[in-house]
């Protein structure tokens, strides 16, 4: 195989052939337009577009979450999970391990202030029952379980409440789900006290799916943001949530 | 008949412990005793020393887990013989080193040996901090009781039989292991004397940039001749070959910038040594820096061209390769990288003429291409620009063609890269 290499690299190096003879060309053509770096933040965190999204607006196939117009606060906390190992996706951990606080600051910043169009929701093919669950415990809870409703504080109309409580509608079936599951499993963590590791454990699996299916069947009005509270009244507590 | 058994025995005996033994002995040298000119510095002096050390030596690499509190351990070192857990060296009495001395600390450093004279496995690199003189270790030891004592029981470590039996060592250190001090070159002037005594002793580059052979040792006479980095597989560059890392042809304000800031208009530093730059040179003072520079640039320069490890395409497949390879370098990489492979530097690497690409390893480029990356945020580049992972827009087909397609196009000529080849770097951990 060491012969073959010698006979074929020199090859190239001595003459284009002609296949490769557009590549040869291609840098004296691109000499003459000197390069220019647009000094962006959009063009800085084209790593976080390429699964999220053009201004982090989700991936088409449902599986990377929307990142765009969530509240700041919030997306600093999840950048700073992944990087210190309290949420676990190891591509996620490995992009942010050396960028600094201040850097991600301006990251979540840059993204929470993006509002691109949402898709439509997602089609379902839960049964109306299934649904009715879920807009029940989205809406009111289950007080028999000590469920507080989802409204009571990611905001009434369910976009997040800035700057630390994210949106629920707009996201994917799949997406909240395996966010229970990490939450169940204890891979998904936040500051303590953990309100919704406390939550997860008091919710059955068809509960979650039944709110899950219900959240990502709903259309998200035009112009949707963070509602803004100077002072949050949660149920219970959360150390993610100055109060 | 049984005088021979008896004879065999004590020889099964004799001849380990004439092995053995030897390395229990501690070699009291003269550099053993505390540096005279401590006495001249102040205590406060000596901590604020201690802790530029402690970052000149990235201790808090290993010795501090992700998220968890600084330097109080945890770390999963991952070894070809099994998981090794950095323990605790903060001043806690019971679990750190609150109980130690300084000459406890020396010991450690200077011969590989913990508080109660048991052998130290090489993960921590006291086959590089051999070198450290006895005044920085004083003053490493300093601050390290400054730290804010943690109570956290050091892991025990995850070693497969026979590698959990510590005494093993002692054969280990027979054969790879000497204590030594650093020796000054009188030839060379100061500077590079200061640039050899951090990258050879504290710095620890040898610790991945030479090849480990089975026993998983450094093997001298390939120092700094790179490596790869076992189980987390990324390829450590050999710095004393042109075909590769080596910096014979470099200014030295590149290779200062890319060690203080993880980028320079040549190259840009990723994977384990995005974290060098961000937990160690980044805060090294810019005449260590330079230091360091002036010497590893004299190392000695090799142009051995890199040895391929794997199948080339005949001439007709590489044409269709490489064809491919153009149309998708055009639509996801010419835009940062340039159709003439001259990046826009620093934030986006040059290709041509990179050797980081080029080297007989393509492992580097694969995982740059799958998993993208960020250089490290540091004083000189606080807002880094990043690379896009493709991993999940392109094909391992698609993969190999474009880093094949980089590998020999404008003054690159390296192997080409098999599908198969990428799909093994998929699966391996991140972390």
């Amino acid at each position: 195989m060491a012969s073959l290499m010698s006979t074929l690299m020199p090859s190239i190096g001595r003459r284009c052939w002609p296949a490769l003879l557009v590549l040869c060309l291609s840098p004296a053509l691109a000499a003459s337009a000197p390069a220019q770096l647009p000094d962006t933040i959009a063009q800085r965190v084209a790593a976080c577009t390429a699964c999220h999204g053009k201004q982090g607006r989700a991936s088409s196939d449902g599986f990377y979450p929307r990142i765009a117009g969530k509240p700041e606060g919030y997306l600093f906390n999840q950048l700073t999970n992944f990087r210190d190992g309290h949420r676990q996706y190891p591509l996620m951990t490995y992009l942010l391990d050396h960028l600094s606080d201040a850097y991600l600051h301006e990251i979540a910043a840059y993204f929470s202030q993006q509002h691109p169009p949402y898709p439509a929701p997602q089609t379902t093919d839960a049964t109306p029952a299934v649904l009715e669950r879920g807009r029940n415990l989205v809406m009111n809870g289950d007080g028999s379980k000590k469920i507080p409703a989802c409204i009571a504080c990611h905001g009434q109309a369910l976009t997040g409440v800035a700057p630390g409580i994210p949106g629920l509608i707009g996201l994917p079936r799949d997406y909240i789900n395996s966010q229970f599951g990490a939450w169940r499993n204890g891979v998904r963590k936040a500051k303590a006290p953990d309100c919704m590791a406390q939550i997860t454990q008091r919710l059955s699996r068809e509960d979650i799916n039944a709110a899950s299916s219900w959240l990502a069947a709903q259309t998200v009005p035009p112009g949707a943001a963070p509602a803004t509270a100077v002072t949050v009244k949660l149920p219970l507590s959360c150390g993610s949530v100055a109060e | 008949m049984k005088r021979l058994l008896l004879s065999l025995l004590l020889l099964a005996i004799a001849v380990p412990a004439v092995i053995v033994g030897p390395q229990f002995i501690d070699h009291e040298d003269e550099s053993d005793t505390p540096a005279l000119s401590t006495n001249a510095v102040s205590a406060d002096q000596q901590i604020i020393r201690g802790a530029y050390l402690a970052r000149a030596g990235d201790c808090m690499a290993c010795h501090t887990a992700r998220g968890g509190a600084a330097y109080a351990g945890g770390r999963a070192i991952p070894t070809p013989f099994g998981t090794l857990y950095a323990p605790n060296i903060t001043a806690d009495k019971e679990t750190g080193l609150g109980n130690w001395s300084a000459k406890d600390f020396w010991r450690a450093l200077h011969q590989g040996k913990s508080k109660d004279g048991s052998f130290l496995y090489p993960a921590f690199p006291y086959p590089n901090y051999t070198k450290v003189t006895r005044a920085d270790s004083d003053a490493l030891f300093a601050y390290l009781q400054t730290v804010a004592p943690v109570r956290q029981a050091s892991q025990p470590h995850d070693l497969r039989f026979p590698y959990n039996y510590r005494i093993l060592l002692a054969g280990w250190r027979v054969l790879y292991f000497t204590p030594g001090a650093y020796a000054p070159d009188d030839k060379q002037s100061v500077e590079w004397n200061r640039g050899a005594y951090l990258v050879q002793g504290l710095g620890h580059c040898s610790a991945c940039h030479t090849t480990r052979n089975a026993f998983g040792a450094s093997v001298a006479k390939s120092d700094l001749a790179g490596g790869l980095i076992p189980i987390m597989n990324w390829y450590a560059p050999s710095l004393t070959s042109d075909a590769e890392a080596g910096l014979g042809k470099w200014d030295n304000a590149h290779i200062a910038a890319l060690l203080k800031t993880g980028v320079s208009p040549r190259s840009t530093v990723f994977g384990p040594m995005a974290e060098v730059v961000s937990q160690s040179l980044q805060h090294l003072n810019d005449s260590d820096i330079q230091a360091m520079a002036v010497y590893l640039k004299s190392l000695p320069q090799t142009d051995a061209p890199p040895a391929l490890d794997t199948a080339q395409p005949d001439q007709a497949n590489a044409g269709r390769i490489l064809q491919a390879g153009s149309k998708i370098y055009e639509q996801h990489c010419a835009e940062c990288h340039q159709a003439n492979g001259q990046g826009i530097t620093p934030a986006y690497p040059p290709m041509s003429g990179n050797r980081a690409l080029t080297m007989g390893s393509a492992v580097n480029p694969i995982r740059m291409v799958l998993n993208g990356g960020f250089p490290p945020s540091t004083a000189g580049n606080p807002r880094p620009y990043g690379m896009p992972p493709f991993g999940q827009a392109l094909s391992d087909q698609e993969v190999a063609a474009v880093v094949s397609y980089i590998r020999n196009s404008w003054d690159n000529r390296a192997g080409f890269v098999s599908p198969q080849e990428v799909n093994r770097y998929r699966s391996i951990p991140l972390d």
